[in-house]
This record gives structure tokens, sequence and C-alpha cells, in this order.
């Protein structure tokens, strides 16, 4: 069970029996008020979303979930192609279900397929995956415009904003649950 | 090339927030206020219901110098401001850190309606351009600023009155889901005269006692600070300390120790006016930026 105190971005948990996503989180506390906690959360069956606001000491279920340790193998139009390890059995998971797990998945990155009611309809990523930068422009030293960060184009399409410093075909590490550069890889 | 990016790439924004903290102490020592420090640990925090103390070795962390600093307006120091650290469990989002900076000031023989325009001279002064971009909004700082009753503002955009809102429980989510993201668009807003309930250590309004004299502003959306006219009658203070108190323990939460060296002070206290205003939140609004994160050599999950 959680508590409106362990509510985040990423959290999955039940309501009406249905498996739901946070996809947006903050707290709010209006001057003297009560802490309030504001999220987005996403249906993970419909794709359907709603707003809800919740207060300190209410309690959530986890979603219902069951996971599979599968790795991924290629894009085919807007699915996503999945296997098993162990059984080689394959499945596919459409683009909008994936959300923005998407943006990691590289060929063979191990993953957690999500299944409810004995059908796929998430994965959760690892939380930090390495990937490679496919497009940025050169940092011009002595730059004056005073900019600390440059948009990069990752492998898997993913655009990101990245320190100055790192050039094209490096590979960095992206922390998954923010979406966010974390660190460059050592090679 | 440095490897901890988050905290490389702040360096622009902490200078900034060094300028702004400098412009701030400025203003004061211009308008003749005494800077002064008070402990941070403390025996016994307002007991406000809302408002969670974090204990350390037997007393607790200030939620806020207050009390302190009421003791010294009780002493006869009739301008003082101070820049510091509180701190309130449980609180972390975009506009949260359980450890923030405060800056408070008070001031004798004034009322909330004086500190409005004293508090618009600051902003003014601290910001050093007269128009903000704040997070896509242009933000007029030009004078007046915009003030609006709580009252009116429940009419004009949750759609019901302040009375029914409180009667229905839903004052709070009401004002963080309709009238906040509303305060402060297109110029400052001061939200003010808020409910007589919502106000533990306000004065009531001589003209309508159902409201204190209380005002907190916004820009862009963000709450920046809380301010009051004070009470200085220290039977009702008490009284309000106690209901506060009962709410706490209705609500499970750990007690506070009843702060009976500031009740006695207030007996000597000169009517005034006092207001904390979140340091963090105002550069935020000044450099635009979308986090707390953004503005803080290092958060509580950096450490």
């Amino acid at each position: 069970m959680y508590t409106a105190a362990d509510l985040r971005k990423g959290l999955k948990i039940a309501i009406d029996n249905e498996p739901y996503i946070i996809t947006a989180f903050d707290f709010a506390k209006p001057g003297k008020g009560q802490a309030l906690y504001r999220t987005k959360l996403k249906n993970m069956i419909t794709g359907s979303t709603l707003d809800r606001t919740y207060r300190s000491g209410e309690t959530f279920e986890p979603a219902n979930l069951d996971d599979r340790k599968m790795q991924y193998l290629y894009k085919e139009d807007d699915h996503y192609c999945f296997m098993d390890n162990d059984t080689f059995e394959q499945i596919h998971i459409n683009e909008a279900a994936l959300g923005d797990a998407k943006n990691y998945l590289i060929d063979n990155l191990a993953v957690e397929v999500l299944i409810f009611r004995e059908k796929a309809i998430g994965v959760d990523v690892p939380n930090f995956v390495n990937l490679r930068v496919t497009q940025t422009d050169p940092w011009v030293k002595g730059d004056t415009s005073g900019s600390d960060s440059k948009p990069a184009t990752l492998e898997t399409g993913y655009v990101l904003r990245v320190p100055p410093f790192i050039e094209e075909g490096e590979l960095i590490t992206i922390d998954t649950r923010t979406g966010e550069y974390s660190t460059r890889v050592k090679g | 090339m440095p490897e901890n990016w988050p905290l490389a790439r702040r360096c622009r924004a902490l200078a900034e927030r060094s300028a702004i903290f400098s412009r701030v102490r400025s203003f004061f020592q211009e308008k003749g206020y005494l800077e002064v420090e008070t402990p941070f640990r403390i025996p016994a925090p307002a007991p406000e219901a809302q408002i969670d103390a974090i204990p350390a070795a037997g007393w607790f962390l200030q939620t806020s110098p207050e009390l302190c600093m009421k003791r010294m307006l009780a002493a006869g120091y009739p301008r003082i401001f101070q820049i510091c650290r509180c701190w309130r469990e449980g609180e972390r989002g975009t506009r949260h850190l359980g450890e923030f900076t405060m800056l408070e000031w008070y001031r004798a023989e004034a009322d909330y309606l004086f500190l409005m325009e004293e508090t618009e001279a600051l902003v003014t002064a601290a910001a050093s351009t007269p128009k903000l971009c704040y997070r896509g909004l242009s933000i007029d700082l030009s004078l007046p600023w915009e003030r609006i009753t709580v009252a009116d503002a429940f009419e004009l955009h949750a759609g019901t009155s302040v009375s029914e809102a409180l009667e229905a429980g839903t004052f709070d989510e009401l004002m963080v889901e309709h009238i906040e993201p509303q305060m402060g668009i297109a110029r400052p807003t001061f939200l003010y005269d808020y409910p007589a309930s919502c106000s533990a250590l306000a004065r009531l309004k001589k003209s309508d006692p159902t409201v204190a004299e209380r005002f907190e502003l916004y820009i862009g959306g963000l709450e920046i600070a809380n301010a009051f006219s004070e009470l200085t009658d220290p039977v009702e203070q008490r009284s309000r300390f106690e209901a506060e108190a009962s709410e706490r323990a209705s609500l499970g939460k750990l007690p506070y120790p009843m702060p009976e060296k500031f009740l006695s002070a207030l007996t000597r206290m000169p009517d005034a006016s006092g207001i904390a205003l979140g340091l963090d939140r105002l550069v935020m609004v000044l450099l635009d930026a979308g986090s707390i994160d953004e503005v803080v050599a290092f958060t509580p999950e950096e450490l």
C-alpha cells in the first residue's frame, strides 16, 4: 500500500481495479493550508487520462500487474516487439502504451513487460540506460551566448538537453525516471 | 570539464541569486532595518495545524523565525529583517524544498496595507527590470499591482463562495486548482483578507471580523509571500494556538510545547506587521526557473 507521500511520476496504482500510471506529479500547499498531491494519471489499458488531487493520509493500492523479463528486439510500424528469453515467445506492444519508455529502447535492452489480465500493457526500463549521441552541434570554445546546455539527438530519436562538452558519437547515461542526461560514459 | 553537470550548470543561476540577495539586503539597510539572526533550533514552534516542524535533539528546527522576531519587536526593535533557513517536514515538489531560504521582515506601527506597498518596492528593487518573463508569461512590474480579496477571487475563479468552500472542506483544493493559477498573471497580485480560520497569528479586520488582515503575494501563479497585521492580544493568541494544537492532535500530528515566552512577550508588542517571503521562489520568477531545484546549489536528493 502507498500513501500520498509516496506518489511520484511513474508510480503505478490501482483505481477501480484498473492500472493507472502517474504521468505528472506535483506537491502543492496553499499558504497555511494542507498538503495536496496533484497528479495526472493515465489508464494503462485505455490510455485515457485524468487529473486527481489527493490529500495526505490517503492510501493507494499498487496496480495489480505481473511482470516478465524480456528483451527488446525491433520496431515495426507503430509496434515494438519484445522476446521472452526463456520461452522465445514474442509479443508486440503499441507505441502509445509504451509512453516515455520508447525513448530508451535500443536493441537487446532488458526490460520488464507489464502484464494485466494476460495482456501486455507497457514496459519498465532500467533506471539508467546508455545511449549514443547521433547529432549535436559542436561546442565553440569561448561561446559568449552563455548557454549552459544544448540539444542532442540520441540513437533512439530522443532529443534532450546535454552539457556543451558532449560530442557526436559519445555514449551518455540517461536517467529514465526524469528523462534527463545523467553522465558521460568514459570509453 | 566538470562531470557534476547538474551543479556546474547552475553557476549562472547561483550568481544571479547572490546578486538578488545583495539587492534585498541593500533595500532594507537603506530603509533603516536591522538585519538580525535568531536561532534555527527552537524549543516551541508556533502551533499551526498544517505546518510540521522537524524534531532536532529534543527541540525543533524552525519552520519560520516568526516567534523570535516578534519577541525582538516586543523588546524594542522596531524594524528588523532576517534571511535564514527554515525547515518543513514532508514538503517537496517543483516549488517546495524541505529546507528553504526565507526572508522575513517586521515593522512596528505598520499594517498589512503598508506592507503591500513595501513589498512592491522590495520586489521591484530585487528585480532591477520593469518586466518579467516567467513560464511564457510577460509580467508587468509597474504599479499599481493587482489586489483582490479572497472572497472576490472565489466568486470570480472558483464559482463558489468562501463560506461554502470552507463548509464543504474544499477551500485548499479550490485555491490550488482554480485560484492560484489565475493570480499574478499580467502583473503581481495581492490576494488579501483571508478567512479568520486560516490565519492563526493575524489580527482580525475591525470592519469585518470574519476575515483577517492577511495577504499573499502571487507572481505568475506562484505564491511568493505571506503577510499580516500581527495579532497582539495574548489571550486571543493563546486560544488560537490551543485550537490549532487540538487540530494537530486530531490529525495525529506531533504536539509542540506552548510557546510561553512568546505569549508573555506579546503583552508588550507594539502594533506591527510582518511578512515571510520565500526567497528561492522569488529567484525562480526573476530567473524564469521552472523548478526550485534550478536556483539552489544542492537538492536533498543530490546530497
